[in-house]
Parts: C-alpha cells; structure tokens; sequence
C-alpha cells in the first residue's frame, strides 16, 4: 500500500516538472495559435547552457537558473521578433515548419558540440536528501522543490495574466489581434513577449529537469511530447486546468513505471488518447 | 477586336514535353535490372520510396491541409505488415507489400476521427504521439521480435535475381502508381474540392464540399502511400525493428524534401528528392551538419519563399511542367 501511495506522490511531483513545460507551450498556442515543435529541443538547449558553466566554472546549478531564463527569454523574444513573426498568418503551415526545421538544427547542432552521451547537472547532496513521511514513505527533497517552484511559476504567470496590463495585451492580443491594435497593443511586440515567456519558463523547467534527470541531444522531442498531452489533458485555456494536466499524466507515467518498467512513458499516452476519446475538449477547459 | 470565343485548356507544348519525358524517364527506369548494378538498384529503390513518401506527405498537408509528424506511424505498420503477413502467415512477400499498405489505411482509419478532434498545429504532434504508442506496443510485442526487431529470413528460398529485380520493378510501380494517381486525383473533382478546402475551409464548405469526409478519404489515403513505402523499404533492406521503423527521420526526411522542393505543387517533391539525394552525397562525411543544412535550407525556405524552389522558379518563368489549373486561350 504505501508503495503505491509513494508512486503517487512521486508521479505528481513529475507532474510539477512537466507543468512548467506544459505552461510554456500553453501560452504560445494561447497568444498565437502556433505549436512550437521545437519546444523540447528548447527545453534541452537550455540545460546545455547551464552544463557549460557548471563544468567550466564550477557553480552550482541552481545560481544559473535566473540567468539560463533571462537569457532564453531574449533568444525567444529575438526568435519570434526576427523570425517567426514573418511566417504568423492565416495559414498555419509555416510558422509549424519553421519550428520544425529549427527542432531538427538544434538536435544536430547538439550532438555535433557535445556528443550523443547523458549529461546530468550535478545539485551535490540535494539529488540524494530524501523527506521521510513515516509509514515507509520518503519523497526526494529534489523533486518536491522542483514541484513547489513550479507551482509558484504557475502562480506567477497566472496573475501576470489576469492582474497586470502585460496580461490584459496578451489576451487581447489572443482574442482579436486586429481590435487589440486599434487599441495601441503591437501585436507582433507581443507575440515576441509570449515567446520570451515561454521560453524563460523553459529554461527553467530545463535547467531543473537537467539536474533531475539525465539529458542528451535527442532528449527534446519526448518533452515536447510530454507538454502537449498535458496541455491536451487539462483543456485549453486554462493555465491551472494545464497544470493539472501535467499533474495527471505525471501520475499515470509513474502508475504505468510502477506496473512495468518499460512501459511509464505508453501509459502516460494511454491516457491521453482516453482524455482525446471521452472528452476532447480536456478535462478543465475553459474556452471551447 | 475583343476575342468572342475562348478554348479552356490545361496543357501546354512544355507540359507535353515533360510528359514525353517521364514516360521515356520511366522506360529507362525499368530496363535498370538489366544493365545496373544490385548496389545501384538498391540505392534506387530507396529514392523512390523516398519520392513516394514525400509526395504522400505533400497530398496530405500541401493539398490536405493536414500536417502531420505522425507519418512514421505508417511506413511502421506498413513495414511490420511486410513482415507478419509474409513471415509469420506465410504469404508471398510481393504480394505482402500491399497489404502491408492496406494495414496502414486500416489504422488510419481506426484512428483518423480521433486524431481530427485535435486542431491544426495539435494535430501534428497527436500524430506523433499516435506513432509512439504504436512503436512502444510492438517494442513489447515478442511474436515480432520486441524492441529487436527480426529479418525477412523467408526472402532467403528466393533466387537473388528475382528477389532484386522484383523489389526494383515493385518500387517502380509503386512510384508510376503514385505519381498518376496523384495527378488525375488532382486534376478530378475531388482534386478541385480538395484545393478549395486548403484555400479556405468556410468557403468550401458553403459550396457543398463535405470537408470532414474529404480530409479523411485524403488521410487514409497518405497512409496507404505511406505504408506501402514502409513494407518496400523493407523489402528492401531485409531487416526491421521498431525503433528505425517508427524513426521520426522518416517524417523529417518527407518534410524536408517537400518543403524545400516546393509544397502543393506536384513538380516540388522531384525537385526536393534531387535535392535531398545530392546533398546527402555531397555532405556523407558529415553526419549531423548534413542535417542542420536540411534544417536551415527549410526555414530560410519557409521564410523567404514558402512556395519552395519550384514555387520561385514557377514565379519567375511561369513554367509548369504538370498543370494543375486549367487557363482560357482566346480563339482569335
């Protein structure tokens, strides 16, 4: 019994981790209606960024967390400004494409600087420190802060959008980027803020599944996986709806491990095409 | 004068040429196995399978209007189709092939009405989780030899000949088959409801067009090109497992030629496989940086010309070696 409750516990704080992804390419699909198939590569290029100081310099890996994001922000920024803002319109197909192509550059420009081997940002005592809660259930100390920071994120970005005036532009903007410019919001000034959003919350969502988890080049693709079906799973619109998402598909990836061990990752799966079957609209949508 | 009377007309003196030209193209293509090399007609097996791919891509997302990541999922089924019709349930591994492309229509089928609830960019990466379940099953399927794989050992009681120049002349057919069928599918009825769904949905749909059922006939067709390139490619090679079968180096490999070849045009996927194949060559020593030059090749082309390099040359020249529209001539 209490192995179970500890596979649940642990499949929630996955769930903390994968609701920081989840959340990135929620509002990148919220603002612009674009999936970015190159989220994931941006997730694993973020801990690459991180590797490099660490192993120069030394420091541990949490000091670079602010700057990995702040840094991520601005290639987002700069990338959607300079970049996919050309490619935004009606039809889909290019923006989608862009990403793609840019998914498959940064795989390969990965592997051509670091090899195809893991690579793990070492936290020191952290990645071993464990909570006890009695009754023969202990939960890693690590993945209990990445799941608290997450939530915090969550937090954050919710009242970003719906306190401040940046959350006002950012909806507008998704509703009606016409209507929104008759009111002074420059659309494509916001678009590149979404994506700067999304790519700081990807940083740090990389830099501490870095630190959680091994990585290499090709790590990218399964995140991104992993973010959509969250998203799909919670429902759109709704960043707690996603969250929960995350939470649920963390679970069932844990359940599934607990069962066999090569099967976390297919059941995680499973039960997203049952969201897709019995409600597709997901579970806490607020917009249809 | 103003002309009083008009000719509606498709071809043209240069898309007569062209056609003589594929028709002579296919002719020396067929006669391959009796003056090339085994090594050689394996290298053109590969091609075409790789044209068939990239033109079942282009039906779908560049007529269709539906990208997919997804596609892996049926050159995998069509791949294990070959494999369990011919080695475990002992039908003869030509005929195989087409139910191996048969397989792959059935799946999208099954799973065509699921993977439709999800919208635009969505769609894609749900067809790509659709492929990791398929591949995670069979990697824990025994019967085919789990995340292993197994080879083709019942090609072994062929004679070499005909095993060679019967997969050649299968690729052959399969390439000629596609690339009319595409053709009159486009030039049909169907064809011009299908252009008019990629060009606006709303609009197609106040015409009368049943959109759904078109993007599902057009979906379930991709999928039967797609897994009758799967089982050849297989045939081919002689050895599968799932995680090549399922790679997502199939789909990236099908976008690529299309998109920089020219998408929605019937003339881009040549252009692109060319390109693709020439590259390749040019670049074997350098594994990745080939594949970063794919990469950058595509978003320069999306982003400057999204037509694609034929797209530019049709611009610039005017030139159509296919015509799909039909244009008036007047008749003086």
């Amino acid at each position: 019994m209490s192995e179970w409750i500890a596979t649940l516990i642990q499949g929630c704080l996955l769930g903390g981790l994968y609701a920081l992804f989840a959340i990135g390419l929620s509002i990148t699909y919220g603002v612009m209606r674009v999936v970015n198939i190159a989220h994931g590569d941006f997730i694993v290029l973020s801990a690459y960024l991180a590797m490099v100081p660490v192993a120069m310099l030394g420091v541990h890996p949490f000091v670079l967390v602010l700057p990995v994001a702040l840094l991520m922000f601005g290639v987002g920024y700069g990338l959607q400004r300079l970049l996919l803002n050309r490619t935004i319109g009606p039809d889909i197909l290019p923006p989608l494409l862009v990403t793609f192509g840019l998914s498959i550059l940064i795989q390969n420009g990965l592997l051509e600087i670091f090899s195809a081997d893991s690579q793990a940002l070492q936290v020191g005592a952290l990645s071993t420190a464990s909570l006890d809660l009695g009754a023969g259930i202990t939960i890693g100390a690590f993945p209990l802060l990445v799941f608290l920071v997450s939530l915090l994120l969550t937090l954050a970005i919710s009242l970003l959008f719906n306190k401040t005036p940046v959350g006002v532009a950012l909806r507008a903007t998704s509703d009606d980027p016409a209507t929104a410019g008759l009111m002074g919001i420059r659309a494509k000034h916001v678009y590149a803020l979404a994506m700067g959003l999304s790519f700081a919350l990807v940083a740090i969502g990389g830099v501490l599944s870095g630190a959680r988890t091994t990585f290499t080049p090709a790590s990218g693709p399964a995140s991104l996986l992993y973010a959509f079906e969250a998203v799909v799973i919670g429902g759109m619109g709704s960043l707690w709806g996603t969250f929960a998402g995350a939470v649920i598909l963390g679970v069932a990836q844990a359940v599934g491990a607990e069962l066999n061990a090569g099967l976390g990752v297919l059941s995680g799966h499973l039960v997203f095409l049952a969201v897709l079957i019995f409600k597709p609209t997901g579970l806490f949508a607020r917009t249809k | 004068m103003k002309p009083s009377r008009y000719l509606v007309e498709r071809s043209t003196a240069l898309s007569r040429t062209a056609v003589w030209g594929a028709v002579l193209a296919a002719l020396v293509l067929l006669s391959l196995p009796w003056w090339g090399q085994p090594s050689l007609m394996r290298w053109a097996v590969e091609v075409m399978c790789f044209l068939v791919l990239a033109q079942m891509w282009n039906l779908l997302a560049g007529y269709g209007g539906m990208i997919s990541v997804g596609q892996q999922a049926f050159v995998g089924v069509g791949g294990y189709g070959l494999f369990i019709f011919a080695q475990h349930l002992g039908v003869h591994p030509f005929w195989a092939v087409p139910l191996g492309g048969v397989l792959a229509a059935l799946v999208a089928a099954a799973t065509a009405r699921l993977m439709f609830r999800l919208r635009a960019g969505y769609f894609a990466v749900g067809t790509w989780v659709l492929s990791e379940v398929i591949r995670i099953a069979l990697s824990n399927l025994s019967i085919t030899g789990g995340g292993s794989g197994q080879s083709l050992t019942v090609m072994a009681r062929m004679p070499r000949e005909l095993r060679e120049s019967g997969t050649f002349w299968i690729a052959c057919a399969l390439l000629i088959a596609a690339s009319l069928s595409i053709n009159l599918l486009l030039r049909s009825r169907f064809g011009l409801a299908l252009t008019a769904v990629r060009d606006s949905e709303t609009a197609a749909e106040s015409q009368g067009v049943d959109v759904a059922g078109l993007k599902f006939r057009v979906y379930v067709m991709a999928a039967f090109g797609t897994g009758l390139v799967g089982a050849l490619y297989y045939l081919n090679t002689l050895r599968i497992a799932p995680s090549s079968a399922f790679d997502l180096n199939w789909v990236v490999a099908a976008i690529f030629i299309v998109v920089i070849g020219g998408i929605g045009t019937v003339e881009g996927p040549m252009l692109g496989v060319a390109l693709f194949f020439g590259l390749r060559w040019l670049l074997a020593d350098y594994g990745s940086w080939y594949w970063m030059a794919m990469g950058a090749l595509a978003v320069v082309v999306m982003v400057v010309a999204p037509q694609g390099i034929w797209g530019l040359i049709h611009k610039k020249t005017g030139i159509e070696l296919l015509p799909m529209r039909r244009r008036l001539r007047p008749i003086p």
